[in-house]
């Protein structure tokens, strides 16, 4: 296997990971809307314990995209992290407030109340995807750092007078916000809502596959309307824009420049990439139009169009869109962190990666990915075998 | 390329070693009960296996019910640790991350998801599975909690003994050249079974402790006995695997962590035929000789010893540090020159092409300084010497404090097995002593009805043997990273050239933030526990 290669190829698992963790996100998607689907205790109750069985799946997927990005890529790993400070921080401290909110907020002894906890899930439910969003966003539209390697050893050592003017500190972010800039600009925030009303239209698809109970159901087609368009519009506005915008490119020897139109000329070079991709939105279309005609005669009498509960098609989707999408972002000479504060700072897959030993040690760890999905499958179908509903709820020792 | 000079805040080094001792001790506040209850209520669901009672499904059911409350907050408190050596140790991220990364990224993949996939069907999986997978799914949870605890040992054994790498001066970073010997390192394997066995003691005592109040307030008794007999064998065994790993992990330390060995023992002057220090003043003569070198009168260097260098035992010498700093000035220099020389090759290639064999012999000659001095490279971040010398009272007394509890579970264990279980002459025999001085009541000195076994006081005492496990539990981490300081990994790479450019405001508000947030779900999270245990195992949300 070439350097390349494997460089290619820990860009495509990376990638992956961040569409699985994108699919995940229904999870905070559907916490977004606690109060909007149950309104009634015994309902929340019901939407908290519906997602509580996957929560770990998602956090498990950030962290092991995080390892996995640190370990294939550690110059973004260090750049990123430690220059967007943070948003990085923000994205966390939501997510730790999510890790125990559904373990602790009906329990007895909870001295905060389940409110305050239902209202932890909310908050991440609404600032993980939007942040997440915002910070995947910065692989399009740059952010504000510089990197000098040669920082490990610049400084004068002979006119050390304090161990500290030894300062080697390879990247720097150039401005004062530490990420929180990314926020000022609209296009990432345009993708950031995207990524929000994904979330909240797959949470409220799960939702409406896994519990059983009619009332949520019809509240949630009913959101699933509103949530889905919003979704669907910033989508198509930032593709169009995409499309459109000058990207970062490199060359053989490594120089960062800016090219016309760089990201549709991926979509054409990769056009198997972008096939997959369309696939994957008609999948994300087909499952949102499933779920809202469900009720109607049309859904009646072409059942057969619409097989499988809109979650899994437009799951599917998800993946499918979004694990192109970020190849676009690198693959094809692309600079998928590029820098607006110096260019050639940006990074690529070639001047972030790891050594040709770690990735290549490194790919036959990844073969075991298929049986962890494999035994992930199994778990997931033996406990989604029933919807959940109140009596379960009521029957289960450890409901949350 | 733009060339910076940085300036980084003194303070900014300090909040963040801070903050990374707080997420981290925080974190190891729940990790060891996750390790060590996740065995325990194995095995009680391992007999209800067998059994189909409903008296062990529902002990099962409890130590999983307590189990999920912390678990909660382990997840919670972990995440952090994993960003945190990117946002606030980018350099160090750079770096070594070719080498470092690999375990944090294979936990993720074999452990992490082995967790949260069977955490899920041991929770919620009682009406759903077959009681195989059921009971395969609590295995599997712990399984993948305990590889998780491995992968992430291989990453610190690695901080204090790094192995199965090479510098390149091309990449200015640590690659990775074995992942064998990372991943198998001595260190590693030593750190993983002391770490992960005194896990065990922690659960032990969690389960006998909860089990102990139950006997004085005379509620499940029976669930009290059996919990207490199981956890009195986990945790005798774990006590003696702890205390044997933890002998074997300090002669791997006295061989490569010299300086942390001498500040543990606050050993300044070193020398033959030296004593182990009980406290000051109090010592085992020829003590540290042996433990350190399996003979009596092998070299232990001090503290002023490893500053001003020695000879070894072996005839070769140790250099001062002031001769590291020195050769760590001269990697630092060389690499700044080879890379210099190498960016006016490249951008000047012409003027350079008929001088290839010159230019190469430059760069060799280069390297050569640079390879003969790496193992200093990090020295050359050092400006005083005694900047090498790790915090001497806290990594003496957090060791004392780990051994010495340590000694103290062997010896409660030991007592509770006797008590507890009905060993042929040895239980009589304790028996009747601890009835001889008062200790035990008559009645109960000859045989007694199992929710008898346990004195009122030795219950008591099980409840105060918690907070004592926790406090050995994390004085082992306080040894095993102050002890290294000031080096993120050991004489590699110093504190102050391993942190982010941050500001230390920044980092001060992110560490008061981490304090409030993980002490108030500390405290829920107590809350909750004391609640739950008060109320039993039929106890529900």
């Amino acid at each position: 296997m070439t350097y390349e290669f494997l460089q290619h190829y820990w860009c495509f698992i990376v990638s992956l990971l961040g569409a699985l963790l994108v699919f995940l996100l229904f999870v905070q998607g559907a916490n977004s809307m606690i109060f909007q689907l149950g309104k009634t205790p015994d309902e929340r109750r019901l939407l908290i314990n519906s997602t509580g069985r996957k929560w770990e799946f998602t956090f498990t997927t950030l962290v092991t995209f995080g390892g996995a990005f640190f370990a294939s890529f550690p110059l973004f790993y260090s750049t990123s992290f430690g220059g967007a400070y943070w948003l990085w921080m923000l994205i966390l401290f939501t997510f730790v407030l999510q890790a125990v909110s559904y373990e602790f907020q009906n329990k007895l002894g909870n001295f905060l109340g389940p409110k305050t906890f239902q209202c932890f899930l909310v908050l991440n439910g609404i600032l993980g995807p939007l942040l997440l969003g915002g910070a995947v966003a910065t692989f399009f539209e740059g952010s504000n750092f510089i990197v000098e390697k040669g920082n490990m050893i610049n400084s004068p050592l002979s006119t050390l007078n304090s161990q500290l003017d030894v300062s080697p500190v390879i990247s720097h972010w150039a401005n004062a916000s530490h990420g929180l800039d990314a926020l000022l600009n609209p296009w990432i925030l345009v993708f950031a809502v995207a990524v929000l009303f994904l979330a909240r239209t797959l949470g409220i698809l799960y939702t409406m596959n896994n519990i059983a109970d009619e009332t949520i159901r019809t509240r949630s087609r009913y959101q699933l309307a509103g949530a889905a368009f919003v979704f669907v519009v910033l989508f198509v506005v930032y593709l169009v824009h995409l499309l459109l915008k000058d990207g970062y490119a490199y060359d053989d020897s490594g120089l960062i420049f800016m090219e016309s139109n760089k990201y549709l000329n991926n979509m054409l070079d990769m056009w198997y990439l972008t096939a997959v991709m369309l696939l994957g939105v008609v999948l994300v279309l087909w499952g949102i139009i499933s779920e809202l005609c469900s009720g109607s005669q049309f859904f009646t009498l072409h059942s057969s169009l619409f097989p499988l509960p809109g979650i899994w098609p437009a799951g599917i989707g998800t993946v499918l869109t979004v694990t192109p999408l970020l190849l676009m972002s690198a693959w094809n000479h692309t600079a998928y962190y590029p820098s607006t504060a110096d260019l050639q700072s940006s990074l690529t897959l070639e001047n972030s990666c790891s050594s040709y030993f770690t990735l290549n040690t490194m790919f036959w760890v990844s073969l075991l990915v298929p049986f962890v999905l494999a035994y992930i499958v199994y778990a997931w179908r033996q406990i989604d075998s029933k919807k959940i509903d109140r009596d379960e709820i009521a029957s289960d020792d450890h409901a949350y | 390329m733009t060339n910076l000079l940085l300036s980084i805040d003194a303070g900014t080094v300090d909040w963040s070693r801070a903050q990374f001792a707080l997420t981290a001790i925080y974190h190891w506040l729940f990790v060891p009960l996750t390790l060590g209850l996740a065995v325990i209520m194995g095995i009680a669901e391992t007999i209800y296996y067998k059994k189909r009672t409903d008296f062990w499904k529902h002990t099962a059911q409890f130590w999983q019910r307590l189990f999920g409350v912390n678990f909660a907050m382990g997840v919670a408190t972990g995440i952090i640790l994993e960003f945190e050596f990117g946002t606030n140790w980018s350099n160090y991220s750079w770096f070594v991350g070719d080498i470092f990364g690999a375990p944090l990224a294979v936990e993720g993949i074999v452990a992490f998801f082995m967790e949260s996939t069977f955490v899920a069907v041991m929770f919620f999986g009682w009406k759903k599975v077959s009681a195989g997978f059921h009971l395969a799914s609590t295995w599997l949870t712990g399984l993948g909690a305990t590889i998780s605890a491995w992968w992430i040992l291989v990453a610190n054994a690695w901080m204090q003994y790094p192995v199965g790498c090479a510098f390149n001066p091309d990449t200015m970073r640590n690659e990775m050249t074995s992942f064998l010997e990372v991943a198998l390192s001595p260190f590693a394997v030593e750190k993983f079974c002391h770490t992960v066995i005194s896990s065990w003691i922690i659960g032990a005592v969690f389960v006998v402790a909860v089990s102990c109040w139950y006997l004085v307030r005379k509620r499940h008794t029976q669930l009290a006995v059996q919990s207490i007999r199981i956890a009195a064998i986990v945790g005798f065994v774990a006590a003696l695997g702890a205390g044997a790993t933890g002998h074997k992990s300090g002669q791997t330390v006295a061989q490569v962590q010299p300086m942390k060995l001498a500040a543990m023992e606050a050993l300044y002057d070193g020398g033959h035929e030296i004593g182990l220090k009980v406290v000051e003043g109090i010592e085992v003569p020829y003590g540290l000789s042996m433990m350190a070198t399996n003979t009596l009168d092998g070299y232990v260097p001090g503290i002023n010893d490893l500053l001003d260098g020695y000879v070894k035992d072996d005839g070769t010498v140790e250099p001062s540090v002031d001769e590291k700093i020195e050769r760590g000035k001269l990697a630092i220099q060389a690499l700044a020159d080879y890379r210099r020389l190498r960016e006016e090759v490249k951008v000047n290639s012409e003027k350079f092409a008929t001088a290839t064999d010159s230019v190469e012999e430059i760069l060799n000659s280069q390297l050569s300084i640079i390879n003969s001095n790496m193992p200093y490279f990090g020295y050359g971040y050092v400006k005083d010497k005694a900047d090498v010398v790790p915090p001497v009272w806290i990594n003496f007394w957090a060791f004392r404090a780990m051994v010495g509890l340590g000694c103290l579970f062997i010896a409660f264990f030991g007592l509770v097995l006797v008590l507890i279980f009905d060993i042929p002459m040895v239980s009589l025999l304790v028996r009747r002593l601890l009835s001889a001085v008062g200790l035990l009541d008559e009645r109960a000195a000859d045989r007694t009805a199992p929710a008898d076994a346990m004195p009122a006081w030795l219950c008591w005492a099980a409840v105060l043997m918690v907070p004592l496990a926790y406090i050995a539990s994390e004085s082992g981490w306080l040894v095993a990273e102050f002890g290294r300081q000031p080096w993120t990994i050991q004489d590699m790479l110093p504190t102050w050239a391993a942190v982010s450019d941050l500001s230390a405001g920044s980092v001060a508000l992110t560490f008061f933030l981490f304090l409030i947030l993980f002490t108030t779900m500390l405290a829920v999270e107590i809350n909750i526990l004391l609640k739950q245990i008060k109320k039993g195992p039929e106890g529900n949300s």
